[in-house]
């Protein structure tokens, strides 16, 4: 137990302090990058919550394409690299208070209600195998539903991103 | 270990991500932020599917992951065409809807 | 008794003429036609009216069982009867004024002394026709009383009218109002007959009040001209401030005895006398107020005079023979409460005495200083009112109604003479632009003597007879004689042959000072006079005393009128004693009479005497001024009585009106003006309007204040959305 703490505790230091990083930071190439950090960090998680293809499609999809996407965008927004632009807006503060507020609620009732329930470590390790039967016989409708919201994305992309 | 850290851990994604897209000018950046707040939906449910012992934790977090690339997608092309009218992806010059 | 019973009719017959004259005389008989109706009306009504008295007579001779008044026993005085409402004495009124001694009990009924037969009292016929309103207990009923007064008054007034509407065809010929004045002729006698079977007070007060209104109606015949409006309006208004007197005496009588009643009260009074004295004495003097208005006693005798405004036949009828004499009847039908409320059997000056005393003197008086012919006929007429009154005053009823027999025949052939001179005279009245029409007017003329002989009292025609028996009852009295009355009398009465011998010289003797000439007038005219001079001479025949008729053996025929017209069942009780007659009272007057005469013949026709006193002496031209100032009452009435009560109305009233209604009234509208412009500026524009501008901008302003909201910035709604949710968050964590 001691060593999955330890790791947990890495990696959720990793986690937040890259995200308040990426928020705060004025480069946004740098914004990209800690995000990768983020989900790199979170794909780890996974990993330590015996997610495995969880976390394998994370970094695949996430990091891999969504993040390469990201960079794009940047480069065809004509971003300015380095420290150009006030990356950050005049009503920041109010944007602060929400989210403390908002993250103290969530907090809150999170202690209030689960305190200390300990994670269950000895259920069932569902791996690979049985996310997918779990996918193709349950959740047969959903999946299917998603790809077609992928060819849908995709259209819809290539249509709003065509020049003439 | 606790329940808890995972949850709290998912609850500060989400406050950082909330902070950032509320704060952020770029628009590229929000959809940054909102990428955040999509993963720390995705920590939640993994480590209730854990806590559960059931599988569908993991299954939902795939569909998030899948639903999330084709919003980045879509979002990216609108940032785009965004860019290409008005030159700025800056969202406070977009007070159109003002008054 | 059919005609007794049915008497209703002969009112009816000249007020259905009235009617038929007023509403169908223009279309469908022509208004100068119209006499017809009224001249048949009237003989039916004369006719009638014979009838009526002949039945009387009839019923006095000879009446039937119910007629009499039964009696139980003899009683010794009057006032004795108990237990039996009747006249005790029987047989008492033939044979009382053979030797009677007046002041000892009259109601002793020993079989009468004096002998002659003993005559039963007869009850009047009373037929009650209806309850014609009963309220509270109080019963008002209609009907009609009939008795010798009321034949006597009947004759009388049948006779005058038909003579005045014959004599009228030629007199108001051609008159701008021909139908109206015969109409009004027949209302009026309809009323007068009316008022004369007057059942209960009631009726007499309605019968009155509608004379009075034909009176007004006729004096104001000619409208047109205001002098005849202010005579009439004068003459209405007199007479309503005695009819006050006649109400509350009437109510005073009604309040005593319970019942409106003639009969009732009368039986009541006479069979009780002494009873009730106050309220009797009260009633007499209240209802001495209406009589002195409506039959020209001092001092309402004012409009006596100015009625002469009015057509010469109407002052014939009304002011001479029968209006003017209702007061006098209604004292007659009422005597009882007269005799005892003025203690008329006991007393030797009574108020009514007085009046009547003091007006025939004063209205001598002023017959001398008048030069209209009229004017000195209407005094002599409130002199000879005055007579009446006095009469009655002095318990010598029957002496009254006589003379009010006669009076009417000989004035009213005075009247019509006076008329008839004028015609000729081309309608003036006035003396000094007429004389000498002896010769040219023979008829007018001689008749116009008779009668003039006939009012001065001169032997033996009518008024002879009658004015001989007013003196002797206030000679005598009942039980004390009635010294002062005496004197007056006998002023009056050479004061009376005074004047009318003046007014016959300046008529008919002399030479004509007027324009134009003179003639006879028409048949139509003079045959009435001729009639009314034959009534003038021959009516002392009614009521001759019996020494008189004794050597020619018709002792039966004397005191005609007191046989028949005396109502005995009232007067026994009261204990009226008759006088006997006296052979040198007549003779008294008499001689008054003719030294009025000769005197004034020595003045006019030899020119002896004072001529022109009025020049010479102070004293004479200012009581010669004050009777031509008719005593200044007129001054009295209107300036200082009238003028004293209207001014500080009338100044008040414009005070009142512009002072208080005017002013309010402005205040009101000022008020009204101002709350509005005050409204206008503060709550319409003020409130209303700063409301409404102030709701509007609120909602301006307020809006731009939200509108900050509206950013347009996606990241501020997102802001607020996170934020809303951040809070309904909290809310459902910490509430629930």
């Amino acid at each position: 137990m001691v060593a999955q703490n330890i790791f947990f505790g890495i990696l959720s230091a990793i986690v937040i302090l890259s995200a308040l990083r990426m928020v705060t930071t004025r480069n946004i190439v740098h914004a990209a990058l800690y995000l990768v950090a983020v989900l790199a960090g979170l794909g780890a998680l996974y990993v330590l919550l015996t997610a495995e293809f969880v976390a394998t499609t994370q970094v695949l999809v996430y990091i891999g394409a969504v993040m390469v996407l990201f960079l794009f965008g940047i480069m065809l927004t004509k971003a300015p690299l380095g420290n150009a632009m006030e990356m950050t807006g005049k009503q920041w503060p109010i944007a602060a208070g929400v989210a403390a507020l908002l993250g103290g609620v969530i907090v809150y009732s999170l202690v209030n209600h689960f305190g200390s329930d300990r994670l269950v470590t000895d259920g069932p390790i569902y791996r690979t195998a049985d996310v997918s039967d779990e996918v193709f016989s349950t959740y047969i409708v959903p999946f299917e539903a998603v790809s077609v919201l992928l060819l849908a994305a995709l259209i819809g992309a290539i249509v709003l991103a065509r020049k003439d | 270990m606790l329940l808890n850290q995972f949850l709290i851990l998912g609850a500060a994604l989400f406050a950082v991500g909330v902070y950032g897209v509320l704060a952020r000018r770029n628009g590229v950046m929000v959809l940054m932020s909102i990428e955040l707040m999509l993963n720390a939906v995705n920590i939640n449910l993994v480590v209730f599917g854990v806590q559960h012992g059931v599988v569908s934790g993991q299954v939902f977090a795939l569909f998030v992951i899948a639903v999330a690339a084709a919003e980045v997608g879509v979002g990216l092309a609108i940032v785009l065409l965004l860019y290409r009218n008005r030159t700025s992806i800056d969202v406070e010059d977009f007070d159109l809807m003002r008054g | 008794m059919w005609m007794l019973e049915n008497a209703f009719l002969i009112p009816l017959i000249p007020a259905i003429s009235f009617v038929v004259i007023l509403f169908f005389g223009k279309r469908y008989i022509g208004a100068d036609r119209v006499h017809v109706v009224g001249i048949t009306a009237l003989s039916l009504v004369w006719l009638l009216s014979a009838v009526a008295a002949f039945q009387w007579t009839q019923r006095v001779e000879n009446p039937t069982p119910d007629a009499v008044v039964q009696i139980e026993h003899h009683g010794d005085d009057h006032g004795d009867d108990h237990g039996d409402d009747h006249g005790d004495d029987h047989g008492d009124d033939h044979g009382d004024d053979h030797g009677d001694d007046h002041g000892a009990a009259v109601g002793d009924s020993e079989g009468g002394h004096g002998g002659g037969h003993s005559s039963p009292l007869i009850r009047p016929v009373i037929s009650t026709f209806s309850q014609w309103w009963s309220n509270a207990g109080v019963d008002f009923a209609v009907g009609t009383f009939v008795d010798g007064q009321t034949v006597l008054l009947l004759m009388v007034v049948a006779t005058i009218s038909l003579l005045v509407h014959i004599y009228s065809t030629e007199y108001v010929k051609g008159d701008r109002r021909y139908l109206h004045y015969y109409a009004f002729l027949s209302l009026f006698t309809a009323s007068m007959l009316f008022f004369v079977m007057a059942q209960n007070i009631i009726q007499l007060i309605v019968g009155w009040e509608l004379v009075g209104v034909c009176s007004f109606v006729l004096i104001g015949h000619w409208w047109e001209e205001k002098p005849n409006t202010d005579a009439a309006l004068k003459a209405f208004l007199t007479n309503r401030v005695g009819d006050v007197g006649l109400l509350v005496g009437m109510i005073v009588l009604w309040g005593t005895f319970q019942t409106f009643d003639i009969d009732a009260i009368n039986t009541l009074i006479s069979t009780n006398p002494g009873a009730h004295h106050l309220a009797l004495l009260v009633a007499a003097c209240c209802l001495m107020a209406a009589v002195a208005s409506k039959s020209g006693q001092f001092p309402l005798h004012t409009w006596l005079p100015d009625a002469m405004a009015g057509p010469t036949p109407v002052s014939a009828l009304i002011h001479a023979a029968t209006m003017v004499v209702a007061g006098v009847y209604m004292i007659a039908r009422l005597y009882p409460v007269f005799y005892e409320g003025f203690s008329i059997g006991t007393s030797s000056i009574n108020l009514m005495a007085f009046i009547g005393g003091f007006t025939a003197l004063i209205g001598a008086g002023l017959a001398f200083a008048q030069w209209d012919i009229k004017k000195v006929l209407a005094y002599s007429t409130v002199s000879q009112l005055g007579y009446m009154v006095m009469a009655l005053g002095v318990g010598a009823w029957t002496a009254a109604m006589f003379h009010l027999f006669t009076h009417a025949f000989f004035k009213a052939c005075l009247f019509l003479g006076a008329g008839s001179v004028s015609h000729a005279a081309h309608h003036t009245f006035d003396m000094r632009e007429m004389g000498g029409l002896r010769k040219d007017m023979p008829h007018t003329y001689r008749t116009f003597v008779i009668s003039s002989l006939a009012l001065a009292g001169i032997f033996p025609f009518a008024g002879f007879w009658s004015k001989d028996e007013i003196l002797l009852g206030s000679l005598v009295g009942q039980q004390n004689g009635y010294p002062l009355m005496l004197i007056f009398g006998c002023a009056v009465a050479l004061m009376t042959a005074a004047y009318m011998t003046r007014v016959i010289w300046y008529t008919f003797h002399g030479e004509f000072r007027g324009h134009g000439q003179p003639h006879e007038s028409p048949k139509v005219m003079t045959v009435p006079l001729w009639i009314l001079a034959g009534m003038a001479v021959v009516a002392g025949a009614f009521n001759l005393p019996g020494p008189v008729l004794e050597p020619i053996g018709l002792e039966g025929l004397a005191h005609r009128i007191q046989t028949y017209a005396e109502p005995s069942v009232y007067l026994n009780g009261l204990g009226l004693s008759h006088p006997d007659p006296s052979l040198t009272m007549a003779l008294v007057g008499l001689a008054l009479a003719l030294s009025g005469i000769v005197i004034t013949y020595l003045y006019y026709w030899r020119r002896r005497g004072l001529h022109g006193l009025t020049e010479r002496n102070r004293y004479a031209r200012t009581g010669y001024k004050v009777l031509e100032n008719k005593y200044y009452l007129d001054h009295l009435y209107n300036d200082v009585v009238v003028d004293t009560v209207k001014r500080p109305i009338a100044k008040w009233a414009n005070d009142f009106n512009q002072n208080v209604l005017d002013r309010a009234v402005n205040t009101a509208g000022e008020t009204a003006r101002d709350v509005g412009r005050w409204v206008y500026k503060w709550i319409d524009q003020g409130a209303i309007d700063g409301s409404v501008n102030a709701a509007a901008r609120g909602a301006d302003s307020s809006g731009e204040g939200l509108r900050s909201i509206q950013s347009g910035k996606v990241q501020n709604y997102g802001q607020l959305l996170f934020g809303a949710a951040a809070v309904l968050a909290i809310v459902f964590v910490i509430v629930v």
